[in-house]
């Protein structure tokens, strides 16, 4: 289980190969579900140019661990990666990726919903949007 | 000594993003923020951690604890 927190762009296709290529399963997992959040250039009827993700440095990382520990008591995962971002953001960058592998569908599916879904819910993330007219506002709709 | 730190929007409405209090006394959560804050009230939807872990604003914070105080997340 890999939790990376990114002050840089990051390739999801990239990552979940590099990870996929280091696990020791061959064989064992049948279903890899995966989720890639990015950002949009739009939000809330306006144009956006960039955005700044601020986190909890600690927080964020002791809050994915105990989602990641749910989800294990959960469903039988084989492993998961969730990669997050950070810092200066531009449209059309990843900014979330969740990846979970798995015997069967369903865990991966439902585990990778699951763990998306309480990481918007409960890791301490804020989004400072940029907009088209140079206007900066908090995000606060989750 | 209590370290508290604010983020996201709430950091820029009070200007500060961290600070220290010295206690000598246990104090709640929500006693922390008005030692530091006055009568400035703690909006509804607010979220308090200590340590990293979300508690309610009634919890109990020690010496030696890390308090924050921040809104509600907008992460993924």
């Amino acid at each position: 289980m890999t939790i990376k927190i990114c002050d840089a762009a990051f390739e999801p296709f990239a990552e979940i190969q590099t990870f996929q290529n280091a696990l020791a399963l061959n064989g064992k997992f049948g279903a890899t579900s995966i989720f890639i959040g990015t950002m949009r250039d739009f939000n809330d009827g306006d144009n956006v140019q960039a955005m700044t993700l601020e986190h909890y440095d600690g927080m964020t990382q002791k809050q994915l661990a105990k989602i990641v520990a749910a989800a294990n008591s959960k469903w039988q995962i084989l492993d998961c990666l969730i990669v997050h971002r950070v810092g200066d953001i531009l449209p059309n960058e990843p900014i979330v990726l969740v990846a979970v592998w798995s015997a069967h569908r369903g865990e991966a599916f439902e585990a990778c919903r699951y763990l998306m879904e309480e990481l918007k819910k409960n890791a301490p993330f804020w989004k400072l949007e940029k907009l088209a007219t140079n206007e900066k506002r908090w995000v606060s709709k989750i | 000594m209590i370290t508290v730190r604010y983020f996201g929007s709430l950091k820029e409405t009070i200007g500060r993003s961290n600070e220290a209090l010295s206690v000598v006394e246990s104090l709640t959560v929500l006693a922390v923020w008005h030692c530091l804050n006055g009568d400035l009230p703690l909006a509804e939807n607010m979220l308090t951690a200590v340590n990293m872990d979300y508690v309610a604003r009634s919890s109990v914070v020690n010496d030696g604890d890390e308090v924050a105080f921040f809104p509600p997340v907008t992460g993924g």
